[in-house]
């Protein structure tokens, strides 16, 4: 909302200085986003006299001009400088306005130096208007009546010496959506007194032979009053000086009399308002709701197709105006318009906001109607309406048509004075808080307080509190310190969820990758690659097509994060996120995982070649070792059956039990990596963070630490199985030879491949374990040793189909 | 008995002499062996009278003494020179680098939630949490945002997908985490103290703005709490969290949620273009807070005649901005190596207060 210094004064006697009012309004919520003041611009251009004007001696168009300026003001000292100008209308005696060496030139975008042109000396300049942007006339130099006063600043001059002052207004105060609302509020504050005119009627002199009718459809809602008034024998034209230079400074474009005197009543007291050429209204009006089917070609000029949920002006020809938020190009006011139909209606926020956000319509009529404007402003902005019509253009107007009534929006509300003091904690006193409300329009009949037409936000007693605070000033709270709930040391606050997420996190980090946070949404492509994509997932209004549905995993970010790093040269990443992945679209239906991807070398090329590929057992190690950092039980069972985005060879599920998958490991699928140009080998993991059981203990205390001072014997058996049979069933049946002796049990080895296949034969290979073996009660004898040892053979045997190798 | 003497010195100085172990062995057999000369010389003893041999044996077993003593000095002195001499040859370029090890990082987002928790920990408030995917009624409705409301365009807000023959309104990707408030309420009621970090969405990508950000929200529910106690609890905060006292401003403002309202500065500088919190006359706009509304509350199950307080909601991206300097919120998102290595935080820099929260 644009309104100038000079048209609230219109409203607030005041002589605050500008800074003072700009600090107020911000205080009150009326937020000040920028302030032009045109003597920052324009504050160094000065009226001056040409002395003389004379041929350049060397350039036929140019002139050369002895110039008296009066660099330091009116009453110092005049100067003379020498210009040289090529406008044709300088001549010895004129008087125009001067920029001396240093000026910035608005129009032209250039700071003046001192010059020869053509040889001859030129110390700054004479103006045309469109130097000083303020028109686009560059005929000649700007020529003012030789009663001018010599050395004043041109925008004082002029009176353009008036800031624009650009705010911010909150949905919930359409009222200040009219400079006479803004100054109510300042006068509120006490910056100056309300002296906005009151407003006149005039009497009709004749009846409307337009009527109009509201149709059971719209009356008890959408559009329940409708202010008509016919003026015959206006003539159109440019409106008066004043007004253009009023809507102008604020970014509006003049555009005729009757078109300007609208917008006069939106911007000075929030009444939008429509007139019609009464010539081209066929029969009467009906304000009703839209046929679907129908249409309206509007001001825009665009054809908007009507579905049955706007409002419609209409005549015999059918609509006119689409109702509050954009009239008809047929029906509207042109330089011949010789009678008007003026209308001021009050239509329903809901309507317009759904209308105009359907249409993709964005008028002034629109924003403020959807806001809310006050209804009894209907008959009151009419009259007004009529006088300035009247003032600017003649005519004779008829008596008022009104359609319905002005709504009933009478409430009223306790005000507890107490409660300003209880809810803000500011101490206010009560006589105060009654002046504030009065001064906003609210009328007090004891402790019920009634908020005025035009505040359609104050809907309780809260509100009066928040109007009180707002109008003494937020600025002058202090704070109050907020006791502890419970006194004595902070308890722990994190859920054990939270904790998780966090030492997950953490673990990852430590582990050696770098955390991203990436966006939530990607494209339907790498949705579908990673088991998600369905409908139920996607996005009704992505942003783009890369962010169209909810990811189903975190990986398909990563990889996209890798892909992007690997654009810029960075082949070797470790790469990680905790964050939310989506398995439908319903709240709840989101999983916390934590995913990390390792791409292409463990580092950087080195000397002590320490460098070598990523394989699925760094991304196994991590999963673990994060696993164990959240808590999750040690002994997990290894699946195969990981999803499609995962090298179907190399990749496994750590799970417990066949259906509680904890996490998923293994090489990404070479597919999945081309699709998403990530040059691999790029191994991952996921865990899911909900998946492992919370500790049930509540204790802190740790089982006893059970050790043996006993010798402990580490023996080394080798197995030739087939290729497939893998490690852990051969640990599990050695471990299982002795559950009481057999401490442990790990693969030190394993020999596969061509040389393999020579020693042992096709499809065989040799796995090598060492079998910790600690006993409880007495050193072991060989002869128990053997035992051990021959029961482990025998169990691996039966178990993997192997043999121990000779 | 004669001629110890020089039977001391010949082997004295032939184990000074010695150049290597084997040498000192020989001498240790020829002196000290079983069929050495010392050994031989004790034979001798037992042709001796006793009182020869009581000057004679411990005569006899200090030279062996010595001679044992000396050999053990020379073997020692020869095995430094050779390790010496070894180690002098095993020089390595030591300014070579170590083997590379990945360094991880934080991310600042999680970095900053973490000192954002810590610090409302102490003064008491939980962390609450719900889902992205919302429904629009707590989203929305539930915060008394009207369904006419502005916010609720699909300029703003994204929605989802809904099927053909639900006639549910669609849900949506939550545009704050205020919607957090609600859930809590429903659940624990009042009084309460939680704050509420996590992602929010908004339909807005420009050189300021991206789909996704996070936010948190606080809110206390008490008897008496009042706007007072927020701007404490906010000073509090923000001291904490910059490590320098700061003020703050509150404005008069307006949202659905809160009544009254107030959008909260805090007190800045620019020095050099750089901005400096908690000093000079300047403020620089934060967030959004207020005294949580009474339908608010009761949509939220509680009874606003018993209880009220304050609530707010501050962007986590934003303050990590401006506490650590960071320019761009888009590159929060793009994962770019060198921002993640520049920008993030050692896994072991855990947030608490009695270490501090400034880096």
């Amino acid at each position: 909302m644009k309104f100038t210094l000079s048209w609230l004064k219109t409203h607030l006697e005041t002589e605050v200085p500008l800074d003072d009012i700009l600090y107020a309004l911000t205080d009150l919520g009326l937020e000040v986003e920028g302030v032009e003041n045109p003597a920052d611009a324009l504050g160094d251009f000065r009226i001056c006299r040409v002395i003389e004007a004379k041929q350049h001696p060397n350039a036929d168009r140019l002139r050369l001009c002895r110039v008296e300026t009066w660099p330091n003001g009116p009453d110092a000292a005049s100067e003379e400088v020498q210009v040289v100008c090529g406008a044709p209308n300088a001549r010895t005696g004129l008087v125009g306005v001067f920029a001396p060496v240093g000026t910035h030139v608005p129009g032209t975008g250039v700071d003046l130096k001192p010059g020869v042109i053509r040889g001859e000396a030129s110390n700054g300049m004479l103006c045309s208007e469109r130097e000083l942007m303020l028109s686009d006339d560059h005929d000649g130099i700007i020529d003012l009546p030789a009663d001018a006063p010599m050395g004043a600043r041109f925008i004082d001059y002029t009176d353009r010496n008036d800031p624009v002052i650009d705010i911010a207004i909150t949905p919930n105060r359409p009222d200040a959506l009219g400079v006479a609302g803004i100054a109510r509020d300042l006068a509120a504050r006490g910056l100056g007194t309300l002296i906005t005119p009151a407003i006149e009627t005039v009497p009709g002199t004749f009846a409307s032979p337009i009527s109009v009718s509201l149709n059971a459809d719209v009356k008890d809602g959408p559009c329940a009053l409708f202010v008509g008034r016919y003026i015959r024998g206006v003539k159109n034209g440019p409106s008066p000086q004043w007004v253009q230079d009023r809507l102008r400074a604020i970014g509006l474009r003049p555009i005729s009399a009757l078109v300007d005197v609208t917008n006069l009543m939106t911007y000075d007291r929030n009444r939008p308002m429509h007139v019609f050429d009464a010539d081209k209204v066929a029969g009467n009006i009906e304000v009703r709701m839209a046929k679907p089917g129908e249409s309206l070609l509007a001001l825009d000029e665009k054809t908007y197709e009507f579905d049955g949920t706007e409002v419609l002006i209409c005549d015999n020809n059918g609509p006119e105006s689409i109702g509050g938020i954009m009239g008809g190009l047929a029906s509207g006011c042109t330089a011949e318009t010789v009678n008007v139909f003026v209308e001021a209606a009050f239509f329903d926020t809901i309507h317009i906001a759904a209308a105009g956000r359907k249409h993709k319509i964005n008028s002034d009529a629109r924003y403020r109607n959807e806001r809310g404007i006050d209804p009894a402003s209907a008959p009151v902005g009419m009259e007004m309406a009529t006088r300035l019509i009247q003032e600017f253009c003649g005519g004779e107007p008829s008596e008022l048509v009104i359609a319905g009534a002005v709504p009933d929006v009478a409430r009223s509300y306790k005000l507890d004075t107490d409660r300003v003091s209880s809810l803000v904690g500011m101490d206010i006193a009560a006589v105060e808080q009654e002046r504030a409300l009065t001064a906003l329009g609210f009328t007090i009949d004891g402790a019920d307080v009634t908020p005025p037409t035009w505040r359609p936000d104050v809907q309780g007693p809260a509100d009066l509190v928040e109007e009180i605070a707002r109008i003494a000033s937020l600025t002058k709270l202090e704070g109050k310190p907020m006791a502890r709930a419970e006194i004595g040391v902070t308890r722990a606050i994190l859920t054990p969820m939270q904790r998780r997420e966090t030492a997950a996190r953490r673990q990852i980090a430590a582990l050696g990758y770098n955390e991203c946070v990436t966006y939530t949404f990607v494209d339907h492509a790498s949705a579908l690659m990673f088991g998600g994509g369905e409908d139920c997932t996607k996005l009704a209004n992505p942003i783009s097509s890369e962010m169209s549905h909810m990811r189903p995993d975190l990986l398909p970010p990563l990889l996209q994060a890798a892909a992007r790093n690997q654009a810029r040269g960075f082949a070797d990443l470790a790469l990680f996120e905790v964050g939310p992945a989506f398995q439908g679209g319903e709240p709840g239906q989101q999983l916390m995982q934590a995913s990390g991807l390792l791409v292409g070398y463990t580092g950087p090329r080195d000397p002590h070649g320490a460098r070598r590929a990523v394989d699925v057992y760094d991304a196994k190690a991590d999963a673990e070792a994060v696993l164990s950092a959240i808590g999750a039980p040690a002994k997990l069972m290894v699946q195969r059956n990981a999803p499609g985005w995962w090298h179907p060879g190399r990749s496994g599920q750590l799970s417990l039990g066949p259906k509680n998958i904890l996490a998923g490991f293994g090489e990404v699928h070479p597919k999945v990596l081309s699709a998403m140009d990530v040059k691999g080998p790029a191994v991952a993991f996921t865990i899911w963070l909900e998946n492992p059981p919370f500790p049930k203990a509540k204790s802190a205390t740790r089982p006893a630490l059970v050790i043996s001072d006993l010798q402990a014997v580490e023996r080394d058996f080798a197995f030739v199985v087939d290729e497939t049979v893998e490690a852990l069933t051969l640990l599990n049946a050695a471990k299982g030879a002795d559950k009481a002796l057999i401490a442990d049990a790990s693969v030190f080895d394993q020999f596969m491949g061509a040389k393999a296949v020579a020693q042992m034969g096709e499809g065989k290979k040799s796995i090598a374990i060492s079998v910790r073996l600690q006993p409880k009660d007495a050193t072991l004898t060989d002869k128990e040793i053997e035992a051990v040892s021959a029961k482990i053979i025998d169990k691996v045997e039966k178990a993997t189909g192997g043999v121990l190798r000779g | 008995m004669d001629g110890l003497e020089p039977l001391k010195k010949k082997y004295l100085d032939g184990i000074m002499a010695a150049s290597d172990e084997s040498a000192l062995e020989d001498l240790r057999l020829t002196a000290v062996g079983k069929k050495g000369e010392v050994a031989l010389k004790m034979r001798e003893l037992g042709k001796m009278t006793p009182e020869e041999r009581q000057v004679a044996g411990p005569a006899l077993n200090a030279l062996k003494d010595e001679i044992n003593s000396a050999l053990a000095a020379r073997k020692a002195a020869l095995g430094d020179a050779a390790l010496e001499e070894r180690l002098r040859t095993e020089w390595l370029d030591v300014t070579l680098a170590g083997r590379p090890a990945r360094q991880g990082t934080i991310h600042p987002v999680s970095q900053v939630s973490e000192e954002v928790t810590a610090i409302f920990a102490d003064m008491g408030f939980s962390v609450a949490e719900g889902p992205q995917v919302e429904s629009d009624w707590f989203n929305f409705d539930a915060l008394n945002i009207p369904p006419e409301h502005p916010t609720r365009t699909e300029m703003d807000t994204f929605y989802m997908h809904r099927a053909e023959g639900d006639d549910r309104p669609p849900h949506v990707l939550r545009t704050h985490t205020s919607p957090v408030q609600i859930r809590h309420m429903q659940e624990f009621g009042a009084p309460c103290r939680i704050i509420a970090p996590g992602r929010v969405y908004r339909a807005d990508y420009d050189q300021t703005h991206t789909p996704m950000f996070h936010q948190v929200e606080g809110l206390a529910l008490g008897t008496d709490l009042s706007m007072a106690n927020l701007k404490w609890v906010l000073e509090e905060f923000f001291s904490a969290f910059f490590g320098i006292k700061v003020k703050t401003r509150f404005r008069a403002s307006h949202f659905p949620f809160t009544e009254p309202s107030a959008e909260v500065d805090i007190q800045c500088s620019w020095v050099n273009g750089q901005l400096r919190i908690g000093e000079g006359d300047g403020w620089m706009e934060v967030l959004g807070s207020g005294m949580v509304h009474p339908k608010v509350l009761a949509a939220g199950g509680v009874d606003s005649d018993a209880f009220q307080g304050f609530a707010f909601g501050m962007g986590i991206d934003r303050i990590a901005m401006l506490k650590y300097g960071i320019p761009d919120l888009r590159a929060f998102f793009d994962s770019d190596l060198r921002w993640l290595r520049h920008y993030g935080f050692s896994t072991l820099d855990q947030p608490n207060l009695h270490g501090g929260l400034n880096r």
